[in-house]
């Protein structure tokens, strides 16, 4: 048998083009060191980087693996690091990345398998600022009206679909875990200015903790990672205010 | 689950750094907050006092050359630059040494270099802090 080159020759359409993904590649089951392969993909105009992905999984190596659910920038489960920067993988089109692109796990939290990180610390932070409607007295009889005004107060905050992209693009949550993270601040924000939310102080106070939101530092990654475009460094600034003034 | 060569250990998937604990145990003060403030308020003091102190050691006049022991003691004999060098030290000192403080807070992983490289910043800034003052307290013109 001749040695031939193990990669096989890709065929390329005419409306097609080749990038190459370079993917950071880490199986506890084959060796605990993460290693960088690169995948040649035949990729058309409008492809997203998912669809190279989902290539090289169906086509070039099965073991490849990564998160992705409805692959339409709803459910928020392929976060990842896109040529440096966080982005979801079912948002970017190839055809804004270059000819190498290089994809790794978001940082920040333990890697399980490839592209797949541990996400419970993100999880743990998010619950903790009680991502619940917080309210005294007596339900009401009827639902809780609140008005155009006071729902655009927090409207910007509510669209956000916990992919982490902006927690794990915050070099102070990189290097201390323990700090809340972006996400968990944008969701606290969620809550504190809803008029119809009594939970406010209390969410305050949390945040107000050594590892809340004086530990921002206002690099702004989080806002540019955050594929809802939710203003989270301003979100994170709003809380800050809430905080000095004591008034939501 | 972890298939492993035989009688080889297997592999331990390493969390990024040691987990720290947070979360409803922090103390509920507002030091965090106050320490924010005052990097706000202290920098744009800070503006003013440096900048000036810039400006007069070493533009107007003929600039940086004319400073010797009598340009110091002409201008420490008004409480005025006593007040300013004095705000300028503490205002300075205390700026720079919760700068570090929240550098080591930010990349310092273990607690203890933590600890200690807070009890050194600490220690520096306590000194710095106590010869300042006592220089531009008991600074005595006459001395030869």
């Amino acid at each position: 048998m001749t040695v031939t080159d193990e990669r096989p020759t890709v065929e390329v359409a005419e409306h097609q083009r080749l990038v190459t993904l370079k993917i950071r590649r880490y199986d506890p089951e084959v060796g605990p060191e993460a290693t960088w392969q690169e995948f040649q993909v035949p990729v058309e105009k409008g492809d997203r980087l998912l669809d190279a992905l989902h290539h090289v999984k169906w086509y070039i190596d099965g073991s490849l693996s990564f998160r992705r659910s409805c692959a339409h920038g709803v459910c928020g489960s392929d976060a990842m690091r896109i040529n440096g920067v966080n982005r979801l993988s079912c948002k970017v089109l190839v055809k804004d990345l270059g000819e190498v692109i290089t994809i790794e796990p978001i940082k920040g939290l333990t890697v399980l398998k490839d592209l797949i990180v541990d996400m419970d610390p993100f999880f743990e932070a998010f619950k903790s600022i009680k991502p619940f409607l917080i309210t005294n007295g007596n339900a009401p009889t009827r639902e809780r009206l609140q008005s155009a005004e006071d729902r655009a107060r927090f409207d910007d905050s509510t669209k956000c679909i916990m992919c982490a992209a902006c927690t794990t693009s915050c070099p102070v949550f990189w290097n201390d875990e323990a700090y809340f993270g972006p996400q968990a601040i944008v969701m606290a924000h969620r809550f504190i200015f809803d008029s119809r939310d009594e939970g406010a102080d209390e969410r305050l106070e949390i945040l107000n903790e050594k590892e809340g939101v004086w530990r921002c530092r206002t690099t702004f990654n989080c806002t540019d990672a955050c594929p809802r475009g939710i203003q989270v460094t301003k979100a994170i600034q709003e809380v800050k205010r809430a905080l000095i003034f004591r008034k939501v | 689950m972890t298939a492993t060569a035989e009688g080889a250990a297997p592999v331990v998937i390493e969390a990024p750094r040691a987990r720290r604990t947070r979360h409803g145990k922090g103390s509920r003060t507002n030091f965090e907050m106050y320490s924010w403030i005052f990097m706000r308020m202290s920098g744009l003091l800070l503006i003013v006092l440096v900048l000036g102190h810039l400006l007069i050691m070493n533009v107007l006049d003929s600039g940086v050359q004319r400073i010797n022991f009598g340009f110091v003691a002409g201008r420490w004999a008004s409480p005025f630059w006593r007040t300013w060098d004095l705000m300028q030290l503490w205002l300075a000192e205390l700026h720079g040494t919760n700068g570090l403080r929240t550098v080591i807070n930010d990349y310092a992983v273990r607690d203890s270099t933590r600890f200690w490289l807070k009890m050194l910043l600490y220690t520096s800034a306590f000194l710095v802090l106590v010869l300042g003052t006592l220089v531009i307290f008991t600074f005595d013109p006459t001395i030869k």
